[in-house]
């Protein structure tokens, strides 16, 4: 094994150019745990973490760019008022241990179906960024995860960053597990207010081969709510809507029985995150166009 | 491979380290420094925490290469000389420790909560301390041995 220590983009994409089988190391919070139980000997590491550019941040034009290397509490202590529900991901995340070392480029690196910030990046509509020596290209992130622990990653090409909308609009992240901390999602949605385009975006994590967004579920609202002029003049939403919101979102899921939980579980569970986080959601909404006017 | 890093503020150098090979591994057996204990190897457990550049994590996560040049500190550079730091005094005192493997661990991670909160609430201590586990004392004593080292921190 080799252990390779790049100091900056351009030579970390010409290195997995010529060495695909390396395997890109940042936080290491899944990969050393897979190194240590002898589940993977890569021929090589490709640590990231001498990389500056993948650690920062900017913001501009309405987007956040983060960069794939920012681990969990930087993103939590500098990015909790531009990206809340990244943010509500991240704090859910292992322990203040984890989320010290843990990024979100890790994440979609390993692409687990119940990684924490998926549903959030899907329902944000966020794109990931990736570069290999032939160029850069941007990924929505719904194209991005392709099966279990499958991303739409070439052998050659590294995550560089996501770009996320900056807004101030209503994000919610709500997880299901067995305790406060330290716990895998048994499952978990995000959602993600978009008024200026009238539009709601609404995501399940541990629910399906992959996170995934709620496609009917987020139509029926959107439509619901435009339909109704509701983004302009924002009244409690009926309760028969939230329902059938919650509803649907457990209609598009696929979960699997496992040990953490039953597929009727997790089903059931995805109707009332979907609800509540709707109410929160909408909640914040109308408190804040009330203030506005 | 050969990695060079400052520990407890010396230079240290560790020779023929296995690429793969964890920091917690070459703290613990290239450089003779058994503070951090190895329990889980998979970040569950805690009690390799050690500081690498003033950021706790858990030794067990880092290759051994991505402490090359930087700055580590264990539980045994907390104390100055053979006067226990003051968190650790409070978990004597507080009674916070039985077989003492969580210990050092928990340590590290109450020294780094003091640091960024001194006065920090139940709930603070609950979450701070949450990638720590111990399988002796039931918590409630660790609990008052933050405490008890919040206060002696004020009274500083
Ligand atoms: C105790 C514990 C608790 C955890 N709890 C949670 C949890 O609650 N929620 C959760 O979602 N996850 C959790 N995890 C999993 C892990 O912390 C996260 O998936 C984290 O985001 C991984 O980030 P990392 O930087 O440590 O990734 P690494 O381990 O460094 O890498 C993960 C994968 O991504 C690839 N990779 C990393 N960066 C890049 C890049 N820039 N380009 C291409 N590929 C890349 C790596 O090759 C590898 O396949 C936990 C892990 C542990 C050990
Ligand atoms: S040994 Fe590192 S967290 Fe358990
Ligand atoms: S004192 Fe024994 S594990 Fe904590």
């Amino acid at each position: 094994m080799e252990f390779l220590r790049p100091a900056t983009l351009p030579e970390a994409l010409s290195v997995k150019a010529e060495r695909p089988g390396a395997v890109p190391i940042a936080g290491g919070t899944d990969v050393m745990v897979e190194l240590n139980f002898d589940h993977r000997r890569p021929e090589a590491l490709l640590d990231l973490t001498g990389i500056a550019e993948l650690a920062e941040w900017s913001a501009e034009d309405g987007t956040v760019r983060l960069g794939a290397g920012v681990p969990y509490t930087r993103l939590i202590e500098q990015l909790g008022k531009r990206l809340p529900g990244l943010a509500m991901a991240a704090r859910t995340v292992g322990s203040p241990q984890i989320r010290n070392r843990g990024t979100v480029g890790g994440n979609l690196g390993a692409a687990s179906p119940a990684g924490d910030t998926h549903p959030v990046l899907l329902a944000t509509g966020a794109t990931i960024e990736v570069a290999s020596v032939r160029g850069t290209r941007t990924i929505a992130a719904e194209d991005f995860y392709l099966g279990v622990k499958r991303n739409a990653l070439e052998p050659d090409e590294l995550i560089t960053a996501v770009n996320l909308p900056d807004t101030k609009a209503p994000q919610q992240f709500s997880k299901i597990g067995t305790r406060n901390a330290m716990v895998i999602a048994v499952c978990s949605f995000g959602l993600a207010l978009h008024p200026e385009q009238g539009r709601v975006g609404a995501a399940i994590g541990s629910a399906a081969p992959t996170p995934r967004r709620s496609r009917a579920a987020e139509d029926f609202l959107s439509g619901e709510l435009t339909d109704a002029g509701l983004w302009e003049s924002p009244e409690p939403l009926r309760d028969s809507v939230c329902r059938r919101f919650g509803e649907l979102v457990a209609e598009g899921t696929e979960p699997i029985d496992d040990v953490r939980g039953s597929a009727a579980y997790r089903k059931h569970a995805l109707s009332v995150l979907a609800r509540r986080t709707l109410g929160w959601a909408w909640q914040e909404y109308r408190a804040g166009e009330r203030s506005c006017a | 491979m050969r990695v060079n890093m400052t520990v407890n503020g010396e230079q240290r150098q560790a020779d023929d380290v296995w690429e793969g090979e964890s920091l917690l591994y070459v703290l613990r057996e290239r450089l003779g420094l058994p503070g951090s204990k190895n329990a889980c190897e998979q970040g569950e457990c805690g009690s390799c925490t050690v500081y690498l550049d003033a950021v706790p994590v858990c030794a067990c996560l880092v290759a051994a290469g991505q402490a090359q040049g930087r700055e580590v500190r264990t539980v045994e550079g907390l104390a100055d000389g053979d006067r226990l730091d003051p968190v650790q005094q409070s978990f004597v005192d507080a009674g916070a420790v039985q077989c003492g493997f969580c210990t050092p661990g928990l340590v590290v991670a109450a020294h780094d909560l003091l640091d960024r909160v001194p006065e920090p609430s139940d709930e603070e201590i609950r979450e701070a301390l949450a990638g720590n586990l111990c399988r002796c004392t039931g918590y409630e004593k660790i609990l008052d041995a933050v405490k008890l080292a919040a206060t002696r921190g004020a009274d500083a």
